[in-house]
């Protein structure tokens, strides 16, 4: 309640609003213009709105069918499943959390990874599923993108990152917040070995995943409209009481700010991964 | 399912009775602290004492790192800039004598009144004072002087310039530096372990906790906030993912717990400062020796055995 000589900042309360109304609208109805689609179309599309070109969220195993070479993909380490080392309990049980993403999902936890080829190139693809509890990065993450960096290394292949997470996995603790050095050395080595990565950032990547190994590409690319910000704008406007800008955190502003090295539109992911294998693969 | 993991953590649990914390302690009346501490270490801490340990590492008067500095380090000289725009400083990079020994520092810096505070912008460090680490870091390993860092921070700013000058590369680029180093690192958290901005200067081949810090994910507050949907659950959200400093030890995460004097560091920063400045030169005495080569290593494989993993 507003007092009489209390001014009563509604900043951002009145930003964050209208984004609050539309409570869950169908996943296949675009946040961009409103135009609905069924999934067959969207498919076609790679999950790009054909009116307004927005970027429908693509779950791990269409990503890897919409850049790998057909029948060229062979996954690796499938079993890991994290652990409930804490004993974690918020207001259900770790273990029926995951319980339910595998199920949801098909997935073992929010990373598939392996090896692979894209326009003939040799490479080895590790790629992070939003869907399976918001992509967040625990043990599992952690461990199975190490391996691919080893296996990069091992192969001499460069690595191609896919990464789409809210950021660390809470229900882990500690040990959730220690994959990012975990990856971080990883990829050191990696270097060391002058093995590439290509890192691509699709919606959302933030917190954790941004902080550790997103970042770290030889070439860091991002899907048009992606947010890719540490802490995301909700805790921002929170925390600072700033007023965002329209296009706070997403890949175009970092981009104009030069932390990525370009935007690629879905359609073009593929070729322009194919391109830079070309540029760091193997003297001809 | 008595999984591989819970296997795995059976043996770091049984490793903790042999384990060699704080030999570096020279105070009369610390092994009977010891004695305490390595049973409290065999029980689990209840949530009440976790929180505590949350209480203690927040508490006003508890010593920052240029408390520590002053006490530990003879004839510091600090850094300031990053050499590319500003001097954060909520981060504070220097060099200075330890036991004899230039070492260089770099710590996450509170204030403490209103005035220090806004300086010091809460400890919460921009991309800038990550880079200033960077910088630290780099003239460490080119000079050969030890790295000592201490982590206090709530985490890295979370705000609109703080974005747009990188503020997630800057951690990660912080991390991958501390990979690199050739020199001896050594990382105390001392106060509040907080997320990428504390783990950003943290990647070191020996990391101590005082007995009272906490490091963690995600703020208890932000922890409930997200799920329990109520930030006023934080002391539940803490007992949950304990950021405590003998769970942290359980799970490999951090190689020794320092002491504190009764009641906290608050209580007498003087011995704080002496346990403190022990255990870090015994934590440098037990690197030094290495060859760099093999240090390096043995640092990134520490990291690489960090998770606990089960299979379907």
């Amino acid at each position: 309640m507003a007092s009489e000589q209390g001014r009563v900042d509604v900043s951002v309360e009145s930003k964050q609003a209208p984004d609050a109304v539309p409570a869950k609208s169908h996943p296949n109805t675009c946040p961009g213009c409103g135009s609905h689609y069924r999934d067959d179309e969207l498919e076609r599309t790679l999950r790009v709105c054909p009116q307004c070109g927005h970027h429908f969220p693509v779950g791990a195993r269409d990503r890897i069918e919409q850049l790998a070479d057909p029948e060229s993909f062979v996954e690796e380490d499938e079993d890991l499943r994290s652990a409930d080392v804490l004993g974690f309990f918020d207001l259900r049980p770790y273990t029926e959390r995951l319980a339910e993403a595998e199920i949801e999902t098909g997935l073992g936890d929010a990373i598939v990874a392996g090896s692979a080829s894209i326009e003939n190139e040799p490479c080895r693809l590790a790629v992070m599923d939003f869907a399976f509890m918001g992509g967040s990065m625990g043990s599992v993450v952690g461990e199975k993108f190490v391996r691919a960096c080893e296996r990069a290394a091992e192969n001499r292949v460069p690595l191609v990152s896919i990464a789409a997470s809210g950021g660390a996995r809470m229900q882990e603790g500690i040990l959730a917040l220690m994959q990012l050095p975990k990856t971080v050395c990883a990829i050191e080595d990696l270097h060391e070995a002058k093995g590439a990565l290509f890192s691509v950032l699709t919606h959302p990547t933030t917190g954790g995943v941004l902080a550790s190994f997103a970042s770290l590409g030889d070439v860091v690319l991002a899907e048009p409209g992606a947010l890719m910000s540490f802490a995301g704008p909700r805790v921002v406007a929170q925390t600072t009481r700033e007023k965002l800008p329209d296009d706070f955190g997403l890949a175009e502003s970092n981009y104009r700010f030069g932390h990525i090295d370009a935007i690629v539109p879905r359609d073009e992911l593929r070729p322009t991964l194919g391109r830079l294998l070309r540029l760091f693969g193997a003297e001809q | 399912m008595p999984s591989e993991a819970e296997i795995r953590l059976r043996q770091r649990l049984s490793k903790l009775a042999g384990m060699k914390l704080l030999r570096g302690t020279k105070l009369s009346g610390e092994l009977e602290r010891l004695q305490d501490q390595l049973e409290h270490l065999q029980g689990e801490p209840s949530a009440e004492e976790i929180w505590r340990s949350v209480e203690l590492a927040r508490h006003q008067d508890r010593p920052y790192t240029l408390d520590y500095v002053e006490r530990i380090l003879d004839d510091f000289f600090e850094l300031h800039g990053d050499r590319a725009r500003a001097d954060d400083r909520a981060l504070v990079t220097g060099i200075g004598k330890l036991d004899g020994r230039s070492v260089v520092l770099v710590g996450h810096q509170k204030g403490r009144d209103l005035k220090e505070r806004t300086k010091r912008n809460f400890g919460m460090a921009y991309p800038e004072g990550y880079r200033k680490a960077i910088r630290a870091m780099a003239l460490a390993d080119r000079h050969g002087f030890p790295l000592v860092t201490m982590v206090d921070t709530p985490g890295a700013y979370p705000g609109v310039a703080a974005e747009q000058h990188g503020q997630g590369g800057a951690i990660a680029r912080s991390q991958a530096a501390m990979a690199r180093l050739s020199v001896p690192t050594v990382a105390c958290v001392i106060g509040e372990g907080g997320s990428g901005g504390a783990v950003a200067i943290a990647v070191a081949d020996r990391v101590l906790m005082q007995e009272n810090a906490i490091y963690s994910v995600i703020s208890p507050e932000g922890c409930a906030a997200i799920l329990w949907r109520d930030a006023g659950e934080a002391q539940k959200a803490a007992a949950a993912f304990k950021p405590d400093a003998p769970h942290c030890l359980e799970l490999g995460v951090i190689d020794a717990i320092v002491p504190e004097p009764e009641g906290g560091a608050h209580e007498d920063p003087d011995s704080a400062a002496h346990m403190l400045e022990a255990a870090i030169v015994e934590a440098l005495s037990e690197i030094e020796s290495l060859d760099p080569e093999e240090r390096r290593t043995e640092r990134r494989a520490k990291y690489r055995r960090m998770g606990v993993l089960a299979f379907a």
